[in-house]
């Protein structure tokens, strides 16, 4: 129960610091040249004055900047997210449209980054200085050097120009209809370049952050105690290392749940992913403070869900924390 | 459908010859029934209803659904579509359209001339961009009967004019469907749009998609071909060539596609990369001068600016064949209006461009400088980003030293033509078929302020001011067309912005696609005889 009161606890603490974020995005958008009303004119191509001022009336952009900060925070705290100008209906569900993609794309990516850094970071501590641990993080360093644009577009050429293996493109196909299963394999299909892009930036640092805490671990005492026991290599490792040398991982992971929300805009631009990361660059391009305000407040909602399970999981591994020692 | 072994090997053939010389079979063949068309859409809008926003954004999409009163035919030349013919008065104050019978809405309600009126006092009067403006002297449009729209003028409207602005700004929509429904501009019709048009909408997934499908009761007979046409949301460049070479995607308009790619797929037989098709939206790339710099005030500075930039250069060096060397306002592709002589064209001539410096009384102070000057180029297209460059090297090697700004779109138009912190200011002009629909609101005085793509240069002329007044009205073509050759001359002259680069968008379409980029706004027009082979 202990941890449930600590991660309540943080769970309080965290409700500030979110009113400071979206007063602190607020107040940056205000520094950008031009609002909502510009950014439609952009796009229209032409406008007149009058009608500029009426569309100003319209999304309430007449009035001062506290009015509409203070306007906005007394929506949120009765839960009402606003509506979207640029979509034309609440931002709450132009959010829940986008949210499955985003998901699905942050966990596969994770997952895969979590994993693969996982066994590859073990592989290259076990062989520390040998030549798989110099292969493993070589190739560590080049998929993090990799900007992920190009790695996607090389990607995309590869899988699915030359080879056509794979979609270019899309999170399904539209110009057939699936459903059930197939609609399943099909998304998945669409979704494997771009996790696998994603996945690929992380992993690296997975990899390394693994493999330095693995080494660090097998240097410890109670290491040298479980091999004078007689135990074999394997379950020395498995047993007593691994979990030992899991809990920056684990810390990594709530820290890297935020980044991947953000850091996907590339990607999704690339693979034409309909995620929250394209909705916020547009929302900000376009001035769209309501819609802009709604992903910082669900992104905040998530990195602290994460960042619970995350509690969660280190009292699991490591049951000195939850003693409160 | 049954196919003859024959058929099959002579269609083959004929897609052989299509895919080595696309110009050789262009058309020839027998239109295929059905196929999905899929179309690379860019930059997803707030709007989809072309009466109610007038840029190639929403045609590419609302244009195929609703339709206009006229559009142009392969020649350039008005011809009707939900018109079947119209005649002025000798005043120019009545314009009467006959319209044409026996079509319906998507819904099945009749198409009337009641449609045209609520949409023309309703949405081109008061909402339209661009139609706000050219329709600012109707007064009323009579309906004495369900297919006569008699349009009434306060001041002389030329025909002409009318008949090459409303393929753009003449959509209609459905009376029914927006009388005595609240707020026009919050229809939600306008993102599921309803018209009369030869595609059917079926569904808008934001961020991803929009599908509409052939509609069955179309009042062309015959058509269309397509089954449905899918736009896809791709807003990457790079990512949607490569969805073309994928195949996922079949058109990429308006020069959807990076300069290089553009190029590169020029090369390939499975493409056709061509400018043809998109003579109704040519653009000049432009500077715009602020007069409130004293600097820029002065003419041989603006000449000399204008002396500086080896503009066939950049051209040959950094856009390619589908650039030239712009003359004036009004582009060459404007048989209509393009004047005979443009005035003064200020070739490349550094040593006079340093000349009229000298003469101006701006010498270089330390380390050669002039004086400096913020150049803010706009975030449309690749080329005005390269182009800012070239001008602030090329400026430098006269002693002008350039700081370039660089917003998005919002920040840049914001900036320009409502906070006027600029110097010079880089972007495209638009031309739309005739010089009073966009064209001569960059040059006529009075403009209020904050309006975009607008005299906001500090720069008044009585003279031109008096052409652009007196061309607007003037109902004799001839007249007209020499009225607006004397107003290139003057802008030329006297430089209130220089438009030294002409360019018309790019098509990138897949060689399958038959029957395409057959008028002057064809990526805007309704693709009613488009067809896909095998």
């Amino acid at each position: 129960m202990r941890i449930l009161s600590l991660a309540g606890r943080r769970l309080a603490a965290s409700i500030p610091t979110l009113f400071l974020i979206l007063i602190g995005v607020f107040l940056l958008l205000q520094f950008a040249p031009g609002d909502t009303v510009d950014a439609m004119m952009a796009q229209m191509g032409g406008g007149d004055a009058a009608t500029a001022k009426e569309l100003r009336r319209f999304y309430g952009l007449d009035l001062s900047v506290a009015a509409q900060l203070v306007n906005y925070l007394w929506r949120l705290v009765r839960f009402d997210l606003g509506f979207s100008a640029i979509y034309g209906k609440p931002v709450v569900t132009v959010i829940v449209e986008r949210l499955p993609a985003t998901l699905l794309l942050m966990t596969s990516a994770l997952s895969f980054a979590f994993f693969m850094g996982l066994v590859l970071g073990v592989i290259a501590a076990r062989r520390v200085n040998q030549w798989p641990d110099t292969l493993i993080s070589t190739l560590g360093l080049i998929f993090y050097a990799m900007p992920s644009f190009w790695f996607g577009l090389m990607a995309i050429v590869v899988f699915s120009i030359y080879l056509q293996w794979l979609p270019a493109g899309g999170f399904e196909d539209i110009t057939l209809v699936h459903s059930g299963l197939s609609r399943t394999l099909d998304i998945a299909r669409h979704l494997l370049l771009p996790s696998l892009t994603l996945g690929l930036i992380f992993l690296a640092i997975y990899l390394r952050i693994m493999r330095a805490s693995m080494l660090e671990v097998l240097n410890l005492d109670f290491v040298r105690t479980a091999r004078s026991k007689g135990l074999d290599e394997t379950s020395v490792v498995v047993r007593h290392v691994l979990r030992n040398a899991l809990l920056p991982m684990v810390t990594l992971i709530g820290l890297q749940a935020g980044t991947m929300l953000g850091g996907s805009v590339v990607v999704e631009s690339v693979f034409s992913l309909p995620g929250l990361g394209r909705l916020a660059y547009e929302s900000v391009v376009q001035r769209d403070l309501n819609t802009l305000l709604g992903i910082v407040f669900v992104s905040a909602l998530l990195v602290i869900a994460v960042n619970f399970i995350v509690d969660l999981a280190y009292a699991r591994l490591d049951p000195r924390i939850t003693s409160g020692a | 459908m049954n196919f003859t072994r024959r058929a099959v090997l002579m269609t083959s053939a004929a897609i052989a010859a299509n895919v080595l010389r696309p110009e050789l079979t262009f058309g020839q063949a027998t239109p295929r029934k059905g196929g999905v068309f899929t179309v690379h859409f860019g930059a997803e809008q707030r709007q989809l209803n072309p009466s109610l926003q007038a840029s190639t954004g929403v045609y590419i999409i609302g244009g195929k659904i609703q339709e206009a009163l006229v559009d142009l035919d392969a020649n350039g030349q008005p011809v009707g579509v939900l018109a079947e013919s119209w005649e002025a008065a000798p005043d120019g104050k009545t314009i009467t359209f006959k319209l044409r019978q026996g079509v319906t809405w998507h819904d099945g309600k009749p198409f009337t001339s009641a449609d045209v009126a609520y949409t023309a006092m309703n949405m081109w009067k008061k909402i339209l961009n661009y139609g706000t403006t050219l329709q600012l002297f109707l007064t009323a449009v009579d309906t004495p009967d369900a297919h006569t729209a008699v349009f009434r003028y306060e001041r002389p409207m030329p025909l002409n004019l009318l008949l090459r602005a409303l393929p753009d700004l003449g959509y209609i929509s459905a009376k029914h469907l927006y009388e005595d429904k609240g707020d026009i501009r919050q229809n939600p019709l306008n993102l599921a749009p309803v018209g009369t048009g030869p595609f059917k909408f079926v569904q808008y997934e934001r961020g991803q998609y929009i599908i509409a499908d052939r509609n069955p009761n179309y009042w062309r007979p015959n058509a269309p071909y397509l089954d449905r046409i899918v736009w896809r949301v791709v807003t990457d460049r790079a990512a949607a060539a490569a969805q073309m070479e994928a195949g996922q995607i079949h058109y990429s308009p308006f020069s959807g596609l990076t300069i290089s790619d553009l190029a590169r797929l020029s090369k390939d037989p499975r493409f056709i990369v061509s400018t043809k098709g998109n003579e109704g939206n040519a653009r000049t790339n432009t500077i715009e001068f602020n007069f409130r710099r004293k600097e820029l005030a002065d003419i041989r500075v603006r000449r000399a600016i204008a002396h500086a930039l080896n503009i066939p250069f950049f051209i040959e060096n950094f856009l390619g064949e589908f650039a030239k060397r712009g003359t004036g306002p009004i582009p060459s592709v404007s048989t209509d209006f393009y004047p005979a002589d443009n005035g003064p064209q200020y070739p490349y001539d550094k040593a006079l461009a340093v000349k009229l410096l000298d003469e101006a009384g701006f010498k270089a102070g330390a380390g050669g400088t002039r004086f400096s000057l913020r150049l803010l180029p706009a975030p449309w297209g690749e080329d005005i980003s390269l182009f800012a460059t070239f001008i602030q090297q090329s400026l430098s090697d006269v002693g002008i030293k350039i700081d370039i700004v660089r917003n998005d779109g919002g920040g840049f138009l914001k900036q320009v033509y409502d906070d006027h912190a600029f110097d010079l200011a880089s972007g495209w002009h638009q031309y739309r078929n005739d010089p009073a629909v966009s064209t001569t609101v960059w040059y006529r005085s009075g403009q209020p302020r904050g309006a975009p793509w607008t005299n906001q240069w500090d720069w008044t002329d009585p003279k031109i001011d008096k052409i652009i007044d007196d061309a607007a009205t003037e109902v004799d073509p001839v007249k007209r067309k020499a009225l607006y050759g004397e107003f290139v001359r003057g802008v030329n002259t006297e430089l209130p912005i220089w438009t030294p680069i002409e360019q018309i968008f790019v098509t990138t379409i897949n060689a399958k696609a038959r029957n395409h980029s057959n008028t002057p706004r064809w990526g805007s027009s309704s693709w009613h005889d488009l067809w896909l082979a095998e």
